[in-house]
């Protein structure tokens, strides 16, 4: 049966780029009936505009749903809207995006961090309790960061990207965001699982109660995550919460991650790069605003790419193209991918000793709009977040203080496909500090 | 180092135009980049990942797809149900 879903809440923090006033949502029995949830907008949503936050995407209305999109509906949620984000998902504040920039709930003058800021803002300011995002470099995880809420990126093949319109598809995966850990927990849940039309998922669902018992667990803490560039009082709070995972049971030690020395600039060789591939599609031929068919085609194509995308995409299209060229493919990609081999194996290493790895999300706390106008500046702010794209393993950012009245992040990093025990050890933290 | 030349011949690849009076700002952006990016001299040499790889195969049978009309309805200029491009030549 088919039931009617009133979404009436202001949107005080620019959080949608559409919104539904009247969602609609089945009785199916699943564990998110009646349940109002956002979706980032470069996730399809059948018969709902999908504009992944550029003017090249301006009417496309989507003519099939993503995976995850159907398991959510098969969930019985409601989709509310689509939120807004940094175009493509380039960026760490969502300033990037052709419908303007979201604001922190927490304080208006304040980023909410990016790419998924719009879907961060909705939640943290009680506009719906769960979206989703995608996290190609942090995407997720920034912005729940610095709207002080938690999100989760899987393993890199956990969800399906059937329907997530692609930037860079080594990197990027589907995750949840939500007010709690349970709420994440039960979002993830829907998500995961096999699906044959993306062939890099996996047949591994995921179905877990969160359990607080860490007793034993053991966490290391990299020195890198509190080096040079990470605000103090951030590396403090975060190393308060460290100290109740002890006081759950948890024993810590240190380690250490050398490859962190590369790993960003690897991953903006890697995300360029493919990225400089993926956007090719935006053409103006099949979807979004249309071209002149009778002028020729590369006059016409490049005319149109020249206006309707934003300097930060053309930016990242251009550095991929150069990165991948003649002459330069083995001084930047080739490196880069050797830079990522031997971030897995550092993740690989302290595995074997260690079951979570703890840290910040951010090195600072939520930014001042326009504060990050140097585009190298903005990339710096994702240090400590690339390493888990680029190895593929799950990572959540959970709420642990403030600073300047402003959320902190701590960020928990699991083996790959241990979703289970990273949302454990968020959840032991949560009822530590309840 | 790049030069307002390079970012051009760039461009001109990529099929994106760029105004004149932005190439300066893209092409020190573009260095600015381009050094910190040079980090990646330090790697060693090793090797690329080569994680446990296996390859995903299908029998190629036919399954509901869109329709036609469905394909279509996002594309601008149409004929006979087919999706009309600029010349290509």
């Amino acid at each position: 049966m088919v039931k009617e879903y009133f979404f009436e809440k202001t949107d005080r923090t620019n959080a949608f780029i559409t919104r539904l006033g009247l969602a609609m949502y089945e009785e199916t029995g699943g564990p998110l009936e009646g349940k109002g949830i956002a979706v980032k907008d470069n996730i399809s949503t059948a018969g709902i505009p999908t504009t992944c936050g550029s003017r090249i995407l301006a009417g496309y209305v989507p003519p099939f749903d993503a995976h995850v999109v159907t398991r959510l509906r098969e969930a019985g949620a409601a989709i509310v809207g689509k939120t807004n984000m940094d175009e493509f998902g380039m960026g760490t504040t969502t300033e990037n995006s052709a419908f303007g920039p979201t604001t922190n709930p927490h304080d208006a003058s304040r980023v909410p961090g990016g790419s998924s800021g719009g879907s961060a803002a909705a939640v943290g300011d009680g506009m719906v309790d769960m979206a989703l995002g995608s996290d190609t470099g942090g995407s997720i995880r920034c912005p729940a960061a610095f709207c002080g809420i938690v999100g989760l990126k899987p393993t890199f093949g956990r969800v399906s990207r059937y329907g997530l319109i692609a930037y860079s598809n080594s990197l990027e995966q589907i995750g949840p965001l939500g007010r709690t850990v349970t709420d994440v927990n039960t979002l993830m849940s829907v998500i995961a699982g096999p699906d044959p039309r993306d062939t890099t998922a996996y047949d591994r669902p995921y179905t877990h109660t969160p359990s607080g018992e860490i007793a034993g667990m053991k966490i290391a803490v990299p020195e890198e995550f509190f080096g040079e560039g990470v605000d103090p009082a951030v590396a403090e709070s975060v190393r308060n919460a460290i100290g109740k995972l002890e006081d759950a049971g948890a024993e810590t030690m240190t380690c250490s991650i050398p490859s962190m020395a590369y790993a960003l600039a690897a991953y903006y060789v890697t995300c360029t790069s493919e990225a400089s591939s993926n956007l090719s599609r935006f053409d103006g031929v099949r979807f979004g605003p249309s071209v002149e068919t009778k002028r020729s085609w590369h006059d016409e194509f490049r005319d149109h790419r020249g206006t309707l995308f934003g300097k930060e995409v053309q930016r990242r299209i251009l550095l991929g193209t150069f990165a991948l060229s003649a002459g330069y493919y083995g001084k930047y990609y080739a490196k880069a991918q050797v830079a990522r081999e031997n971030v897995r194996k550092d993740f690989l290493r302290i595995f074997k000793d260690a079951d979570i790895i703890a840290g910040p999300t951010m090195p600072q706390i939520a930014f001042k709009l326009g504060e990050k106008s140097d585009p190298l500046s903005m990339y710096l702010a994702d240090i400590l977040t690339v390493p888990a794209n680029l190895a593929g393993v799950p990572a959540i950012s959970v709420p642990c203080g403030t600073v300047d009245k402003m959320p902190v992040g701590l960020q928990l990093i699991g083996r790959h496909f241990e979703e289970e025990r990273v949302v454990d050890a968020a959840f032991a933290y949560e009822m530590e500090v309840a | 180092m790049v030069l307002e030349n390079d970012v051009e011949g760039i461009a001109k690849l990529a099929d994106i135009h760029i105004q004149k009076e932005e190439l300066g700002e893209f092409t020190s952006q573009f260095n600015h980049i381009l050094e910190y990016f040079d980090i990646l001299d330090t790697v060693s040499d090793g090797e690329e990942g080569k994680a446990d790889l296996v390859n995903v195969l299908r029998e190629d049978v036919v399954t509901p797809s869109l329709t036609q009309e469905a394909a279509c309805a996002n594309a601008h200029e149409t004929e006979d149900g087919h999706i009309r491009a600029p010349r290509v030549m």
